[in-house]
C-alpha cells in the first residue's frame, strides 16, 4: 500500500478521534461560554481509566463505555461544585479549568507512572480487511465509522429531539428558556457531563493508536482548540470539517516536515483568523 | 513616609548579597527578580489592558532561545541583548496580530494555541532549538567587562534592571498611554467613539508586555545558563499568570508580591514534594474560587476593614462595584 494511502488513512482517524474530543469542546464553550481547558485531561484520563478496567479484565469496548462514564461522572461533579460557583466569569473558568488540569494531570502521573502504556487492539479489529480492492487497517476504519456515527446522533439530538431543542432555546436565550419552564441548569450539566464523556470515550478508543502517556492532555488540548478556532465554537459541523482538516494537516505535516508539523498545523488557523475570526461556521457573535 | 519605607527597601535590596551571606538564597533572590519583571511585564496586558493571555511563557523562551543561539555563535553581549530584544519584539507582534483578532475568550484561545505551537517548535525543530536536550551557554557573558559569574554580581545584574522595569512601569502606569489603555479595557466603545485606535493601543501594549518578557527571558538565559521546551510549556505560562493573578492585577505591587511567592511556595513545595504541578493547579483553583482580587488587593482591603471598624464613622466602601454599559 502506499504512503499516501497510508497517511491519509491516519489523517482521516485522527480526524475522528479529534471530533470526538472537539464535539465536546464545541459544544461546551459555544453553548455554555466555558472555556474547559480541562478537555485534554478529560481524554487522557479516560485512556488510563480504560488501561486499568482493561487490566482488571473488562472487554475493550466495554472498558471504553465505562471510562466515557466514569469521565462523564467527573465532569459533572466538576461542572456542578467548582463552575457553577464561577457563572459568566469567564476569565475565572479559564484559570481554574487550567488549574484543574495540571492537578489531573499529576494525578495521573501519581496513579499510572511516567512510562507511556499501549492499549491492546480489540481482538476481531486485528489486521486489515479490503475495501474497494484495497486493504485497509480494520481498527482505523472502525474508529472512523464510530466518529460518524457519533456525528449522526449528535446531530439528531441537537436538531430532531426534543431536548436538542430545549438546548437550542436555551442557548440562545437563557432567561426566556427559564421563563418557558426549561430547567437550564440541568441542561448545561448533562452538556458538560456528554461532552466529558466522550472526549473520555475517545481516550479509550484511541488508545491502541496514540498509546496513554503523560503529557497526552497537552497534546490533545492544542489540537482541540485548533479545531474549535477553525471551525467556529458551537458548530458541530464546523467540528467535524476542522477535525479532519487538522488530521490531515497534522499527519501529512509531521510526514512532510516533521519539524514544523506544528507551524504547518498553524497556518489554517492563521488564515481563518484574519479572514474570518468567528471559524468556518461559526455564528456572529451577537 | 513612603519616601523612608522605599529607601529602606532599596538599602535592603542592594545590600542583600551581604547579609544573607549564602550564595543559594541569593540565587533564589535573583530569580525572583527575575520572575516578578516577567510578571511585571504580562501585568500590562492582563491587568492593565484586560487581555489575560497564556502564551506570554513562548516570548521569555523565544528571547531565551535566541540569546543562547546569539552567544553560542560567539557574538558580544550588546548583540545578544538586542538580539534577544528584536526578536522578542517581532514574535510578540506576530502573536498579537493574530490574538487581538479576537476579544475576551477568543483571545485567551488564540494565545493558548499560539504557545503551544511555540512549544512544538522548541520541541520538534530540533536543528533549531536541539530539541528535549535544550540549548546550553559555557558561560555568563560579561557585560562591559563586568563578569556575572558569581551568584551577587548576577543578582546585582538582575537587580538594575529590575528597578529600570519597576520606574518604567510607573512611569507607563501614569502617563496618557497607560491612561488609554485602561481606558481600553473598561470602555472599548467609549474610547473608539472618543477617536482613539483601540486596536493600536492594545498592539502597542502587547509589545511593551512582550519585551519586558523577553527582558527576563534574557536575564532567565544568563542565570541559568540553559534553556529547554519545558521554559515556553503552558505550565511556565500558567505560573506567570498565577504570579500576577496571585499579587493582584493592575497594581504595582501585586506582580512583584505574587512572583515571590510564587517562587517560595516553588521551593519549598518541590524541597518536600515531587509534585508541584498539582500545588500550582490547587493554588489556582484556590486563589479564584476564594480569593479573585489577588492577595495584595485582598490583604489591603481586609486591612482597611480593620482599620475601619477601630473607626466606625467611616462609611464602608461599596465592594464589587460593576461598570457595565
Amino acid at each position: 500500500m502506499n504512503l499516501w494511502l497510508i497517511l491519509s488513512i491516519n489523517s482521516v482517524t485522527l480526524g475522528g478521534l479529534l471530533f470526538l474530543l472537539s464535539a465536546g469542546f464545541s459544544l461546551i464553550f459555544g453553548l455554555m461560554r466555558i472555556p474547559n481547558l480541562t478537555h485534554g485531561s478529560m481524554f487522557m484520563l479516560g485512556a488510563y481509566f480504560g488501561v486499568t478496567l482493561i487490566g482488571w479484565g473488562f472487554g475493550f469496548w466495554l472498558a471504553a463505555l465505562m471510562a466515557g462514564l466514569g469521565v462523564a461522572l467527573f465532569g459533572g461533579i466538576v461542572e456542578r461544585f467548582v463552575l457553577r460557583r464561577l457563572v459568566g466569569n469567564e476569565l475565572a473558568q479559564v484559570l481554574v479549568t487550567l488549574g484543574l488540569s495540571f492537578m489531573v494531570a499529576d494525578v495521573c502521573l501519581m496513579q499510572w507512572g511516567g512510562d507511556p502504556i499501549s492499549v491492546d487492539t480489540p481482538a476481531g479489529l486485528v489486521g486489515s480487511s479490503k475495501v474497494f480492492g484495497m486493504a485497509f487497517p480494520t481498527y482505523r476504519l472502525a474508529i472512523i465509522f464510530i466518529a460518524v456515527a457519533i456525528a449522526a446522533a449528535l446531530w439528531g439530538m441537537l436538531d430532531r429531539t426534543r431536548l436538542g431543542a430545549m438546548i437550542r432555546a436555551a442557548v440562545d436565550d437563557p432567561a426566556m428558556a427559564r421563563v418557558v419552564g426549561i430547567r437550564v441548569s440541568h441542561l448545561f450539566t448533562f452538556v458538560f457531563c456528554l461532552g466529558a464523556g466522550l472526549a473520555g470515550f475517545a481516550g479509550v478508543i484511541g488508545g491502541p493508536i496514540l498509546s496513554v502517556y503523560p503529557g497526552l492532555d497537552q497534546d490533545m488540548l492544542p489540537l482541540a482548540l485548533v479545531v474549535v478556532i477553525l471551525g467556529g465554537s458551537g458548530s458541530l459541523l464546523g467540528s467535524l470539517v476542522g477535525s479532519f482538516v487538522v488530521g490531515l494537516l497534522y499527519n501529512f505535516g509531521q510526514a512532510m516536515f516533521p519539524e514544523l508539523a506544528y507551524v504547518v498545523l498553524f497556518l489554517p488557523m492563521l488564515i481563518v483568523l484574519v479572514l474570518r475570526p468567528r471559524g468556518l461556521f461559526g455564528r456572529a457573535a451577537p | 513616609m513612603n519616601r523612608a519605607a522605599l529607601a529602606i527597601a532599596l538599602l535592603l535590596l542592594a545590600t542583600l548579597p551581604f547579609w544573607i551571606g549564602n550564595s543559594f538564597y541569593v540565587n533564589v533572590a535573583t530569580q525572583m527578580l527575575i520572575y516578578a519583571i516577567f510578571a511585571l511585564g504580562l501585568n500590562v496586558l492582563v491587568g492593565y489592558a484586560g487581555l489575560v493571555t497564556l502564551g506570554h511563557a513562548a516570548l521569555f523562551g523565544v528571547a531565551a532561545y535566541a540569546g543562547a543561539t546569539l552567544i553560542n555563535s560567539g557574538h558580544g553581549h550588546i548583540i545578544v541583548a538586542i538580539g534577544a530584544c528584536l526578536a522578542t519584539l517581532a514574535v510578540a507582534a506576530i502573536f498579537a496580530v493574530l490574538a487581538l483578532r479576537g476579544t475576551g475568550l477568543g483571545f485567551v484561545m488564540i494565545t493558548v494555541a499560539l504557545g503551544q505551537i511555540a512549544w512544538g517548535i522548541a520541541y520538534r525543530w530540533i536543528s533549531l532549538t536541539n530539541g528535549d536536550n535544550g540549548v546550553s551557554i559555557n558561560a555568563r557573558p560579561a557585560p562591559f567587562g563586568l563578569s556575572l559569574e558569581s551568584a551577587p554580581a548576577l543578582y546585582w545584574a538582575t537587580l538594575v534592571v529590575f528597578l529600570v522595569a519597576v520606574v518604567a512601569m510607573a512611569i507607563f502606569v501614569a502617563s496618557p498611554f497607560g491612561a488609554s489603555l485602561r481606558g481600553a479595557r473598561d470602555q472599548p466603545r467609549r474610547m473608539t467613539a472618543l477617536g482613539y485606535n483601540v486596536w493600536l493601543i492594545r498592539f502597542l501594549a502587547f509589545l511593551f508586555s512582550g519585551f519586558w518578557s523577553g527582558v527576563a527571558g534574557l536575564l532567565y538565559l544568563y542565570y541559568n545558563q540553559f534553556v529547554s521546551p519545558q521554559t515556553v510549556a503552558l505550565s511556565a505560562s500558567a505560573e506567570a499568570l498565577l504570579m500576577v493573578i496571585a499579587g493582584g492585577t493592575g497594581t504595582l505591587l501585586g506582580p512583584i508580591a505574587g512572583a515571590i511567592l510564587v517562587i517560595v511556595m516553588k521551593d519549598i513545595a518541590s524541597a518536600y514534594i515531587e509534585r508541584w504541578n498539582f500545588v500550582l493547579g490547587a493554588i489556582f483553583v484556590l486563589i479564584v474560587v476564594f480569593m479573585p482580587e489577588g492577595l495584595v488587593p485582598g490583604v489591603v482591603r481586609l486591612c482597611r476593614r480593620v482599620i475601619a471598624a477601630r473607626r466606625p464613622r467611616a462609611p464602608m466602601p461599596v465592594l464589587g462595584e460593576e461598570s457595565g454599559e
